[in-house]
Formats: C-alpha cells, sequence, structure tokens
C-alpha cells in the first residue's frame, strides 16, 4: 500500500496541482505538500500528491557508504 | 546480476554470525518473497516480516465499520482497493454496491464534490505514506468547503509497534530494514529511538538489490559494533523527511490509543481527529461507534505480525485459510506474510 513511483513534473499551478508524466499518461496531482518542485523535476508520487523530490546529487552519500561492496566501480 | 554476485560475495566475507533481521514493511515482505532474498542469504541470517502491513493491522471491528457505513442508504464508501476483501461478519466490501476503489483519497473528494446529497466516507487506514496525504486532503475539504465528505480514521503509526516488538523477550530482533516510503514522510530520524533497544536500521528501496545492500550494511555494521539507523535510500529519504506533510498530518490529527489486529492496544499508536477536525470524523457523523469483536479462532496472524511465528506453523494456512478463501488478513492482503509464503512457496523460512 506504500508504494510509490517516479514521476516528471509537466508543469505547476496556482491552485496546489500539478501536471506530471506517469508511463506516457499524463495525470493531475497535488503539489502542496511540497512547494519546491519545479517543472522538469523528478519526483516520486503516491496516493494522488507528490510527497517527496528526487534528489540525483543527494544518492552519493549512499555511492560512498557501499563503495567497498562494489570495489569503486560506477 | 554482476552486482547481486559481488553482493553475496561481500556477505560471505562477513564472517559467520547469527542475526535476526525483520523487515518492517509489507512491500518489502512481497519484495523479499518474490525475489528469493532468503535464499541469498548466508546459513544463520533469518529474516521475519514485521507489522507494516495496513490492512493485516486493521482491527475485525474496524472492517465491520466499514461494511456497516456502506450499508447505510445514500452513502458512498471509498477505499483503497486492498481492502476489498477482506471478510467481515457478513460479507466483503467487494460484495457491495456503495463502495468505490480510489487510489487517492482526493478522488473521494471529488466524488463529494460532484453531489453535495450524498455523503461520501473515505476508509482511513495506512501508516505515515498515507495518514499526511488524507489529513491534507480534509483540510483542502476544508477550504472549499464540502460538508459531505468525511474519514473513518483507521490510520496507525509505526515507532510504536516498533517499541513493542523490540522490547518483547520472545522476539529478538538485531537489525531493522526500514519502510523506504514511510521514511520519505518521517524522516530517517525518525528511526533513530530503534538503538535504544540496541538495534540498528536500515531504511531501503525496495527492488532486490536496494534490499540486499541494505541487509550487508546492517551486518557490516553489526560485525563492527555499530548500533545506527543507515539510510541507503538517500535520493528521496532525508534525515527531516517531509516536513510540511509531518505538521499537516498534526494539524488534523493527534496520536491515540489504537487497536491492532491480533496484537492487542497499543498505546499512542494511532490516529484521532483534533477538535478543530472532528466534523470531519465519520464515526462521529453517523454515531457509530466501532464494535469489539473477536479474530477468527485459531489464526496466527498476530504474532506472525510481531515476527514471533511464521505462516507454515498456523494450523490454517494453505488448508482452510488461502488467497481464495482467506480467514485472516496476512491471507487477504497482497502485501500479507501468508499470502507472501503461499504464493511463492520456494521460499525458506528459518526457526
Amino acid at each position: 500500500m506504500c508504494l510509490a513511483v517516479p514521476v516528471k513534473v509537466l508543469d505547476l499551478s496556482v491552485d496546489g496541482t500539478a501536471r506530471v508524466e506517469k508511463d506516457g499518461v499524463t495525470l493531475t496531482v497535488m503539489s502542496s505538500l511540497t512547494p519546491d518542485v519545479a517543472p522538469g523535476d523528478y519526483v516520486l508520487l503516491h496516493a494522488g500528491f507528490i510527497i517527496q523530490k528526487l534528489d540525483r546529487d543527494d544518492a552519493e552519500g549512499r555511492i560512498r557508504m557501499i563503495k567497498d561492496l562494489y570495489d569503486g566501480e560506477d | 546480476m554482476e552486482r547481486i554476485k559481488q553482493i553475496r560475495e561481500a556477505l560471505k566475507g562477513l564472517g559467520k554470525q547469527s542475526a535476526t533481521l525483520m523487515e518492517v514493511c509489507g512491500t518489502h515482505t512481497m519484495s523479499i518473497a518474490r525475489n528469493g532474498i532468503r535464499s541469498l542469504l548466508p546459513e544463520g541470517v533469518r529474516l521475519v516480516s514485521g507489522p507494516g502491513c495496513p490492512v493485516c493491522v486493521t482491527s475485525q471491528g474496524e472492517i465491520q465499520t466499514a461494511l456497516d457505513l456502506a450499508e447505510r442508504e445514500n452513502v458512498l464508501l471509498c477505499t483503497f482497493g486492498d481492502m476489498m476483501r477482506v471478510p467481515g461478519e457478513r460479507g466483503r466490501l467487494e460484495d457491495m454496491d456503495n463502495v468505490k476503489i480510489v487510489y487517492s483519497p482526493m478522488e473521494a473528494l471529488t466524488e463529494a464534490e460532484k453531489d453535495r446529497d450524498r455523503q461520501v466516507v473515505f476508509v482511513g487506514v495506512g501508516f505515515e505514506t498515507t495518514s499526511p496525504l488524507i489529513a491534507a486532503t480534509v483540510q483542502e475539504a476544508r477550504r472549499r468547503k464540502i460538508r459531505n465528505f468525511s474519514v473513518l480514521p483507521f490510520h496507525k503509526t509505526i515507532p510504536e509497534a516498533l517499541r513493542l516488538i523490540l522490547s518483547d523477550p520472545e522476539v529478538s530482533i538485531d537489525g531493522l530494514i526500514l519502510p523506504g516510503h514511510v521514511s520519505v514522510l518521517t524522516g530517517r530520524r525518525y528511526f533513530d529511538f530503534i538503538t535504544e533497544y540496541g538495534t540498528s536500521g536500515v531504511v531501503s528501496g525496495f527492488e532486490a538489490l536496494d534490499i540486499l545492500e541494505g541487509i550487508y550494511l546492517l551486518l557490516r555494521g553489526m560485525e563492527e559494533g555499530q548500533r545506527e539507523v543507515l539510510n541507503n535510500y538517500t535520493q528521496v529519504v532525508k534525515d527531516e523527511g517531509n516536513l510540511q506533510a509531518m505538521n499537516t498530518l498534526y494539524q488534523v490529527f493527534e496520536s491515540s490509543d489504537a487497536l491492532w489486529r491480533g496484537v492487542g492496544v497499543i498505546p499512542e499508536s494511532g490516529l484521532i481527529f483534533r477538535e478543530q477536525y472532528r466534523d470531519f470524523n465519520a464515526l462521529e457523523r453517523f454515531s457509530t461507534p466501532v464494535p469489539d469483536i473477536p479474530e477468527p479462532e485459531g489464526c496466527l496472524c498476530g504474532r506472525i505480525l510481531m515476527g514471533k511465528s511464521i505462516p507454515p506453523e498456523c494450523p490454517w494456512f494453505g488448508t482452510e485459510c488461502t488467497p481464495q478463501r482467506p480467514i485472516g488478513p496476512c491471507m487477504v492482503s497482497s502485501e500479507g506474510t501468508c499470502a507472501a509464503c503461499y504464493k511463492y512457496p520456494e521460499v525458506v523460512f528459518k526457526r
């Protein structure tokens, strides 16, 4: 039930909704809980709400943590 | 595949240790079973399932309340699809006419807006991933002055259930695989308390590789004597979580005791409406208290949810109780431990 899926933000509206693209389909969802998202961002969608922006840069910390596991591979 | 091989090698390199790990979240339970993760772990490492299946912990009385409301005239009951097949005393939601599956609580609100003369009730189940969104929907209903919308407040919160498990002498959990999407909302720090119980944790994503990496990090940390809550899902999980969403949650709801199916009342593990939002409480609007209904006799769901029993130990498992004719909620829910064990029988459950 707690599954969330990544989608791309197309545009934002002043009424707290956003249009997002999921598997080639455009959906209107709520963006009121994530004021920092902008068009072009990838975000996590759960039950009709954007719940978080996907942060690609921040994946670096994780890569550092598991680096020894893959012996320096990407 | 290459990475999975590397992780297996790395796991072997950790040396012999025996450890019991618990995956808290039902979505992890399914991914672990589907991907055969148990069979990839070193001998001595045991994985048990935890309480994070929302349908499984919804009490029989709460299920009956939803069914009773759906029988009322001029009511449309909206619910996530997971709840449709849970048996009540007389039938299931899927057998009833005035029930609609929705993917978002906002769809329920739209239904209420379309026909203001009909009462729309949303069945509010789920953990911290979902409850903030339901709170936001309630605030939206107030903003739009939609008064024929209400919510059955059956949400539960994870930490109190984990405290109960971690302090139970019958189960000894060395490490927790923490729920990835709950943590998106709550933040990683929300789970720091588990170290008070000498337990480590890792916030993990849902792919096989994510889970295996998480298990490796947990075991490696334990071998080094660390007790900490790691984050292996940093793309979306922050230390502090989604503060706006969590503030919204506690503007609308406050903590209260809650009855977990098969487990009993866990103090402060539920969410009830705050005074200023109680006009959205379906229990008050329809003056319907939640009845006290006993669990199906013999069903081990409660023990399974707490990591104390495994599905094959239940007398009903696979015989009287199957996904087609489920007795207990761990078999009904697509994320339940019994459903996972039935669907993927090759899964090795170690005692």
